[in-house]
């Protein structure tokens, strides 16, 4: 490039691919996933990380590049052609979510949660739900969101006290939902609320309730550790009409929508796991390489690169995990939460791990806003607790291995 | 409303080397990419499009066969169709030659409304083609174009960058622009693009197809020479004045005044 042209500080906006290491599970990729995986990265290293800090600094929520993932064909990656998509399934999300999270999990945690709002359509949704909200979700115009936990149903989802009373060709909402991901920002939202509390779990039932729909208003906003450009939100619905055209599946299903929806997504927490540890182990072989102490690179201790192998065999270990399970449920079969729940708590424990290790290898210097990984380290966290704690997983996992051996001899 | 791009393939590098004994650049090897000028002209056209609505985009450039695959980014990026301009007649064309071909492409294509170059190629760094082919066309043109601020069927009317503000001119249609990077940000070609792009069928125009005049193409038509590239050698020795910044100060101070600079 001309001197001229460097002074005037162009840089080259869709230069060739920056240098990326090809890592052991991507020499399966079929060319349309490659595709996604290299465009998603290329927005990650030049839109996302340049704003990461600015972001989270500011608890600011990140519409300009949920805009650049739209017209990049990024939002609908998951959803059929047939509805304006790009037709893959879980795992082409997850290379999506990944590869926002090495530069800003919030902003991956924003696009993530949209995922988790329009798996309950895409899986439970009729003909008519699909076509009237998926395209507007494909393209990005609208984001989704989930609306499940309350003040006294988190872990324990059966203790949703929300209600839906039937009246005529509509229902009535009433509760508050608490901590919904892109509330307040998303336009199109799944409600779980309860249409017969003597039922338990039978009686409740999922909802798609737009935005601006009278009697839907949004509470406090959250203050977070971490995630911190993803709004979190409360979702406050007083009398709010629904008409019955909008309930997912049947009424009473509303449970089995909600834990479907977990089971499919929560490869996708997996992936936010895999994306955040990328970024905080480059940030510190990076460091380590640079940092002199003793009068060497501190990369040539061993005590130092011990812990860098670590964390990048853990990384690996935790993506083939989460590729494998995401594979698997595109592939089609029908039950598979026990492999979700793994890929979930394995890759989230590893990054909890391994931001945590980056910010002792990089010292002092790791624990300042300076630098990535302390913001990586408090972004990790949330992946150990939302979409099922980690203790939720586990009693997936266990449930599901004393049913599996119970039907052995 | 027809709008064609110029766009060029250039070394996606800052380390060219030269073959001492051609002359030429050495390009084995090197990644080719769209000047990246060129991508903001693309994107300005593609705004156009979406602003006017009923419009196509056509890229277009003369390169030897590889510089198809910078065409097949600009479809990816959302152009309706690309040319390609090839033939070993067209070689060694400068910038006089160049222009020539491509105002007759762009007759050939016919029925185009304006034309949108960025501002320079980052590798010859000239700024002549674009306005050497709005003069082989007989058109207006306009260089240094930060902003279009309205286009309708009989004129253009654009904001032009000088060294102390801007003009705003209009022009009648149709017309050349040539583009700064201040005209907006170039967007990343998205997924759906880049499956259309793989898929296009990107036409070859041979001298024979322009009916070009044989003696204003290639290296017969271009009065440029290039006699020799070099690298200027470096005949000056740097020195390095160690010590704290308020020592280095005061040792620059003291050489400045023993030569009577200060």
């Amino acid at each position: 490039m001309s001197i001229a042209l460097m002074r005037e500080g162009l840089c080259l906006p869709i230069a060739n691919m920056l240098e990326r290491m090809i890592t052991p599970m991507e020499y399966f990729l079929d060319e349309q996933q490659q595709m996604i995986k290299e465009l998603a990265a290329r927005i990650a290293d030049e839109r996302v990380a340049p704003v990461a800090a600015e972001l989270d600094e500011k608890e600011e929520f990140p519409w300009e590049l949920i805009r650049v993932l739209a017209d990049a064909d990024l939002c609908g990656v998951y959803i059929p052609e047939e509805y304006g998509g790009l037709g893959g399934g879980v795992f082409e999300q997850v290379l999506v979510v990944e590869e926002l999270s090495r530069a800003c999990s919030g902003v991956a945690a924003s696009y993530a949660a949209t995922g988790l709002g329009t798996f309950p359509i895409l899986m439970f949704g009729n003909d008519e739900q699909k076509k009237r909200y998926l395209p507007e979700i494909a393209s990005g115009k609208k984001l989704a969101a989930f609306g499940l936990t309350e003040a006294n149903a988190g872990s324990d989802a059966a203790g949703i006290e929300t209600t839906a009373v039937a009246d005529g060709d509509s229902y009535m909402l009433n509760g508050t939902k608490q901590w919904i991901t892109n509330g307040g920002e998303a336009d199109i939202y799944t409600i779980i609320a309860m249409t017969d509390k003597k039922k338990g779990t039978r009686g409740a039932t999922a909802f798609i309730v737009e935005k601006d729909t009278p009697g839907f208003g949004y509470g406090k906003k959250e203050k977070k550790m971490g995630i911190r450009s993803s709004a979190t939100r409360e979702l406050v619905f007083t009398d709010c009409r629904v008409p019955k055209t909008n309930v997912l599946g049947r009424e009473g299903m509303g449970f089995i929508v909600a834990m479907k929806t977990l089971d499919r997504t929560r490869p996708g927490i997996g992936g936010q796991a895999i994306g955040i540890a990328q970024g905080a182990l480059d940030a510190a072989v990076k460091f380590a390489r640079e940092r002199r102490q003793f009068g060497v690179p501190v990369i040539s201790f061993q005590a130092v690169q011990h812990m860098l192998a670590d964390m990048a065999t853990q990384l690996e270990a935790a993506r083939a995990l989460v590729y494998a399970t995401a594979r698997m449920i595109d592939s089609g079969v029908k039950d598979f939460s026990k492999e979700a729940a793994m890929a979930k708590v394995f890759a989230s424990d590893m990054a909890m791990r391994v931001t945590t290790d980056a910010v002792q290898v990089m010292g002092g210097h790791g624990y300042m806003r300076e630098y990535p990984v302390e913001k990586m380290m408090r972004d990790a966290k949330i992946t150990q607790i939302y979409e099922g704690t980690n203790q939720i997983q586990r009693n997936v996992i266990g449930g599901e291995l004393i049913k599996e051996y119970a039907g052995k001899k | 409303m027809k709008i064609v791009v110029c766009i060029k393939q250039v070394p996606g590098t800052t380390e060219v080397k030269i073959n001492p004994e051609t002359n030429t650049l050495i390009r084995e090897g090197i990644p080719n990419e769209i000047n990246v000028l060129d991508l903001y002209a693309i994107e300005e056209a593609l705004r156009l499009k979406e602003r006017l609505g009923e419009s196509t985009v056509v890229a277009l450039s003369m390169g030897p066969p590889q510089a198809a695959e910078s065409l097949r980014q600009t479809i990816a990026l959302g152009a309706d169709e690309a040319i390609l301009l090839s033939d070993r007649a067209f070689a060694g064309a400068d910038t006089l030659a160049t222009a020539y071909t491509l105002a007759e492409a762009i007759k050939k294509i016919g029925d185009v409304s304006l034309i949108l170059c960025g501002k320079q190629a980052v590798d010859g760094d000239t700024a002549q083609v674009g306005p050497e082919v709005a003069e082989n066309l007989g058109w207006p043109h306009l260089t240094y174009v930060r902003k279009i601020n309205e286009i309708g069927g009989q004129e253009v009317i654009a904001e032009r960058m000088t060294d102390d503000g801007y003009e705003r001119l209009s022009l009648p249609l149709p017309a050349l622009l040539t583009v700064i990077k201040e005209i907006n940000e170039p967007r990343l070609p998205g997924i759906k693009g880049q499956m259309r792009a793989k898929k296009a069928e990107i036409p070859i125009w041979t001298a024979e197809s322009l009916n070009a005049d044989p003696d204003r193409i290639g290296q017969k038509g271009s009065p440029t020479w290039v006699k020799k590239i070099f690298y200027p050698e470096s005949t000056v020795t740097a020195e390095i004045i160690a010590g704290s910044p308020s020592e280095q100060a005061a040792c620059v101070v003291e050489r400045l005044k023993g030569l009577g600079m200060a």
